[in-house]
């Protein structure tokens, strides 16, 4: 029964990461209706830049700040610099280009910083020390990864709701000519959710980082359990991705532990997202869409 | 008196199809214009076209300045507000969220006061400002999409057809609001209208499309009184 716990409560930190990530997939697809296969990529790149910073003698949490404010900056460019420019292109072509970019900052992170797999510090634990609480359920820094998700997720949550801002990112993504005559400029809207989007990876990635260790290819199977987990709670239901994120972390850690063992964790990811596009394309918490005529 | 919107030889379409063909008309200070014509003449895409909303070529003054060059965000910041064809309600947000979207380029302090005016104006939003919009009725959501275009404090408003598929009832209701908001804030209104009789009572001037072509310009009430051009370009 403990071991059961166990799994259940180490996925939950897991799924924050995969929540963090779908979040950030479903703010990019919303908006521009595409999925970012370079989000993962782009976050792993972050990492990279928070470890210089700390190398460089940056305190753990400057570091941090500065990592998702470059992040947010890279985001934004790339929105203005590159997709822009795919507005009226095919969709598929937009697609490529963020597989382009998947292998651009896979290789660009490889190129600068090295292939090596590199330690990653904790804010939550001194160094080395697998410090455990809960009775040992759960490490101090799975417990810090999970806090630190929800406090970022409900950040977001408030700033979509309650702020001028967000609820202009909101109205643009769900009717782009009318948010226009109501004066808003959607295309800096569209860049600020990229931007974001890209913040939210970098704090996936440092959170991450310790557990897994940092390497180029740190995050890219990280990808298919958020798309799982976006897919999972519908595409374009934050809220839902969220949620479908934990759950995929704990389906990953049971199914794991119990079912098919390690091996064959990341197939059940692939398992999940085929299951749902089949059975319930919309997702779990799919949105109904109440419009009267 | 300086009109407050004046277009000269605009021409607009969609792709390589032209519709408008260089068509003029002007909308005077605290003035009603009511453009009027057939299905397909080009009513819809004159309104489109002075929002910047398709390709166009022409000139477009507002209060004298040129807009013609303008994205659709600067000239709604400009002050031309546009109640599209369809409402452009957004659905799926509440319907106090969709009156805060139309005041989103104000930075003003009278936002508040002018938002309570508009729920006496229209007491049917008062009760369902939580809901969500898409759960309104045409006749609400129309009078939400008014509402949303007035909090932006327009000089000029465009209005695609807001009888649509709308009750007599109810279009009397928003005809006579309309009126009000015209004697209060003294903001001009560019209409276009299926229902003609309706439009040139509410209008002080008129012209008639005819494929992307102006055939008749004039006072609403010659036109209105006139029956053979009402035969022939009116049907009534």
């Amino acid at each position: 029964m403990a071991g059961v716990l166990h799994q259940i409560l180490s996925g939950l930190a897991t799924g924050g990461i995969y929540a963090s990530v779908a979040l950030a997939l479903v703010m990019v697809y919303r908006a521009t209706h595409l999925l970012n296969f370079a989000q993962c990529e782009m976050a792993t790149f972050s990492t990279y830049i928070a470890l210089t910073l700390i190398q460089a003698g940056w305190p753990y949490w400057g570091a941090f700040v500065a990592t998702v404010l470059v992040s947010f900056g890279i985001g934004v460019a790339l929105e203005r610099l590159l997709l822009r420019r795919m507005e009226h292109a095919r969709s598929l072509a937009a697609v490529g280009v963020t597989i382009g970019l998947l292998l651009i900052f896979n290789a660009l992170s490889g190129w600068l910083f090295g292939f090596t797999v590199k330690q990653f510090p904790s804010p939550f634990e001194s160094s080395g020390g697998g410090g455990a609480v809960l009775g040992g359920m759960i490490s101090t820094h799975e417990l810090g990864m999970t806090a630190i998700t929800l406090v970022v997720v409900a950040a977001v949550y408030a700033f979509f709701r309650h702020t001028t801002l967000g609820l202009a990112m909101r109205a643009a993504a769900a009717n782009p000519e009318s948010s226009r005559l109501v004066g808003i400029r959607v295309g800096w809207t569209l860049a600020l959710g990229w931007g974001l989007a890209a913040s939210l990876g970098a704090i996936a990635g440092m959170m991450v980082a310790p557990e897994v260790f940092l390497d180029p290819n740190m995050m890219s199977g990280i990808l298919l359990y958020a798309f799982a987990g976006a897919l999972l709670g519908g595409i374009d239901n934050p809220a839902g991705a969220v949620v479908g994120g934990f759950a995929v972390g704990v389906i990953e850690n049971l199914g794991g532990a119990y079912l098919v063992g390690t091996d064959l964790k990341l197939t059940l990811a692939l398992v999940i997202i085929t299951g749902v596009l089949v059975l319930r394309p919309a997702g779990l918490f799919g949105r109904a869409v109440v419009a009267r005529v | 008196m300086s009109a407050l919107l004046e277009v000269t030889d605009l021409h607009a379409g969609y792709g390589a199809g032209e519709v408008l063909h260089g068509i003029a008309l002007n909308v005077q200070q605290s003035g009603v214009t009511a453009l009027l014509g057939a299905n397909g003449a080009g009513k819809t895409t004159t309104l489109r076209a002075i929002c910047g909303m398709l390709a166009r070529s022409g000139v477009i003054r507002l209060e004298g300045e040129r807009i013609d060059a303008m994205t659709t965000e600067d000239i709604a910041r400009r002050g031309i507000a546009h109640v599209p064809d369809g409402r452009g309600t957004f659905l799926d947000l509440t319907v106090g969220e969709n009156l805060r979207l139309g005041a989103y380029v104000r930075r003003d302090r009278s936002v508040a006061s002018d938002l309570a005016h508009m729920l006496d104006l229209f007491p049917v939003l008062r009760e369902r400002l939580r809901q969500q919009a898409g759960t309104l009725s045409g006749g609400e959501q129309q009078m939400l999409a008014i509402a949303r275009a007035l909090l932006s404090r327009p000089r000029l408003l465009l209005l695609d057809e807001p009888s649509f598929g709308l009750a007599p009832l109810i279009v009397q209701q928003l005809f006579a609001i309309l009126s009000r908001v015209r004697t209060e804030s003294g903001i001009g209104i560019l209409l276009v209208e299926q229902n003609a009789s309706l439009a040139l009572d509410f209008a002080d001037h008129a012209c008639i499309l005819e494929a992307g072509r102006i055939a008749l310009v004039g006072a609403a009430a010659t036109i209105g009184a006139d029956e053979q051009v009402r035969r022939v370009y009116l049907g009534y």
